[in-house]
């Protein structure tokens, strides 16, 4: 329950049906009786009629609860909210007279379930610490919301795009293509456990009380799942990993690609790590799309091919900058967090018409890079059935427009984003597919 | 669980939205929900109240009660002597009166591990589909019971599943929101009944002490 203003949780009062009275009885039990009230001069409320018996002495302080759901059989209820409102009370014939000192309540249509749950999470902590308790999660979970495997599909569509260019080129190989993988995985894991432990750190996460499935983190540290030692522990090991294979794909298809993975692994620390912390710089985007796009991309093709391809670099614009507008969309709910840590982010910056245009002119751009590229012959004409994903971009749109403010509402138009750039990249490589195989 | 405005207008809860976000079980919740809504959930019969029932543990009419209410108002006495008011789905097994709380929101579990006496009180007709309706607070003591809080609570779930059925749907998805499973249940003991027939609580309320709780 949150504190509220007197006059404020008065006025949310009056349009409850009745209220529950409670006082603390002679013999040290709590006394509840639902009445009938009425309400007058800003802070005071009257409730009656009660029996004589049953009222708290002159000036005892009582509390007033008014509550409300909404049943929905089958599933259970909806429409939570209460008010608490907290006095003195006077007999007033067969009334008593309230006067409002303090109030609290919630509802659920100002303060969505989640927020509230995730406002709690502070003193939840502190309760688990004092009860020498915490929380518990399968291993398996734990590893899947700290990694935030999920997003991997950023990583799977410009791998997968270098292959694909490597195989037009007759030059695929499927072993070192799979190391390449591997390590573009063991990169991208690593960034996200980096990321959080920057975000947990400058105190972004947890300043953010809306995340969701999409935005926020994966927040096992703020939640006590996993420690920030086991967390950096684990970021370290998915580098080292990918360093390790870095350097024996370049000992063995060439050294080229110490440059480019040098370049892969300096963008994912610069991104969130000090001292350029480049998302804090409104750099997010163009980062996220050099790493996600080109980067793996080349770093494919070379490391099946043994050389660089301005193929491979051209062929991965469009998901490049589709990657990006899926870090753009998914810092629109983060927005207030970033913004108490000066995490300046492009959408803390911009304004929402701003963010929007952006949104609609990058989504613009990514389809004329494919219809360009394929009209000019960089790529297949097979590939333009990427953009049988457009409607993607529609919801996405329709959800920014409609609401940008409401973090949950917001998920399902985040949602279609990454559906955006995952399908376009799929339909993007299977193009490339048809073309190879035809 | 909560409502949010959708398109302008109320098209569901959050929970709907993330069953549509990740196995499309709205159509399935809704169906679920317009098939009971059609078949409208039968109101308990509540039987009257007897001067024997404070032979019992828990009279058979604040039984039925609890059986179909939604949602109770539990009072507890926070460090000042001063009522807090918390509503909770109170659970029952014919024996003690259940409700959980998530660490969470936890303030009401210290109040309770400082002073024991609370009260429970069903005064909402929308909460309590009953028919007859009738109005009732059970005072007694409050027992915080932690020593599984992660799975220790399950044991309550077919009862909480059977006035929440959506339950089911964030506990397949505990882990999105790991710190609202690990509950504390609240045990309560009824000491004393005030019954206030068909609701009208302007008149003098059927107290019972309870001896077979003692």
């Amino acid at each position: 329950m949150a504190r509220l203003d007197v006059t404020d949780a008065v006025a949310r009062a009056e349009g409850y049906p009745h209220t529950v009275l409670s006082y603390v009885g002679p013999d040290g039990y709590p006394v509840n009786v639902a009445l009938d009230f009425t309400t007058s001069g800003g802070s005071v409320v009257e409730v009656g009629p009660l029996d004589p018996h049953w009222r708290p002495e002159q000036r005892q302080d009582v509390e007033l609860t008014f509550s409300h759901i909404h049943p929905q059989p089958g599933f259970g209820y909806d429409e939570r909210r209460y008010v608490n409102l907290w006095g003195p009370a006077e007999a007033v014939g067969d009334h008593l007279r309230v006067t409002v000192r303090r109030a609290s309540g919630w509802d659920e249509a100002d303060t969505p379930f989640f927020e509230y749950a995730e406002r709690g999470v502070p003193g939840g902590r502190t309760y688990l610490e004092e009860l020498d308790a915490r929380p518990r999660l399968s291993r398996a979970w734990t590893f899947f919301l700290a990694t935030r495997l999920p997003f991997l599909t950023a990583t799977l569509v410009p791998v997968g795009i270098g292959g694909v260019v490597a195989a037009r080129d007759g030059v695929f190989h499927g072993v070192w293509f799979a190391l390449a993988l591997v390590a573009a995985i063991s990169v991208h894991l690593g960034l996200n456990m980096a990321n959080d432990l920057f975000d947990d750190a400058s105190g972004a996460d947890a300043a953010n009380v809306t995340p969701t499935p999409f935005s926020g983190g994966s927040r096992v540290m703020q939640y006590g799942l996993v420690t920030r030692r086991a967390m950096v522990a684990g970021c370290v090991a998915f580098y080292v990993l990918a360093v390790g294979l870095g350097l024996f794909l370049a000992a063995e298809r060439g050294w080229g690609l110490i440059a480019i993975g040098a370049a892969g692994v300096a963008l994912s620390l610069a991104y969130s790590a000090p001292p350029l912390r480049l998302v804090t710089r409104g750099l997010g985007e163009p980062v996220t799309s050099l790493g996600f796009g080109p980067v793996m991309a080349v770093g494919t093709y070379y490391a099946c091919s043994g050389r660089w391809s301005w193929h491979a670099v051209l062929a991965s614009l469009p998901v490049a900058l589709l990657i990006a507008l899926v870090l753009y969309v998914n810092q629109v709910p983060d927005r207030a967090g970033d913004e108490a840590v000066g995490k300046r982010t492009l959408i803390v910056r911009w304004t929402p018409a701003l963010v929007q245009k952006g949104y609609v002119g990058t989504v613009l751009a990514a389809f004329a890079c494919i219809v360009a590229e394929a009209a000019t012959g960089v790529t297949p004409w097979w590939t333009l059935i990427a953009l049988a994903a457009a409607p993607f971009a529609l919801r996405t749109i329709r959800g920014l427009r409609d609401h940008y403010d409401e973090p949950y509402a917001l998920i399902p138009a985040m949602q279609a984003n990454i559906a955006l750039h995952l399908v376009t990249g799929l339909l993007f490589i299977a193009g490339y597919v048809i073309a190879v195989l035809g | 669980m909560c409502t949010v405005r959708v398109g302008g207008e109320r098209r569901g809860s959050v929970a709907f939205r993330l069953c549509e976000l990740h196995r499309g079980a709205v159509a399935e919740g809704r169906s679920k929900a317009r098939a009971s809504v059609e078949g409208r959930r039968a109101p308990c019969t509540v039987p009257p109240v007897t001067d024997a029932d404070a032979d019992l543990i828990l009279p058979p009419a604040v039984r039925a009660l609890l059986d179909v209410a939604l949602v109770g108002e539990l009072t507890v006495v926070d460090g000042h002597g001063r009522p807090v008011t918390y509503p909770l789905i109170p659970l029952s097994d014919g024996n003690l009166v259940y409700l959980t709380s998530s660490v969470l929101f936890s303030r009401k579990l210290r109040h309770i591990k400082a002073n024991p006496k609370v009260c429970l009180s069903l005064s909402d007709p929308v909460a309590v589909p009953a028919d007859p309706f009738h109005r009732v607070t059970i005072q007694g003591e409050a027992r915080v019971v932690e020593d599984d809080l992660h799975a220790g609570w399950e044991r309550l779930l077919p009862l909480w599943r059977a006035k929440e059925p959506s339950i089911d749907f964030f506990l397949k998805r505990r882990f999105g929101i790991p710190l609202f499973f690990e509950r504390s249940v609240i045990e309560l003991t009824a000491r004393r009944i005030l019954w206030w027939e068909d609701g009208r609580t302007s008149e003098e309320p059927r107290v019972f002490e309870l001896t077979g709780a003692h």
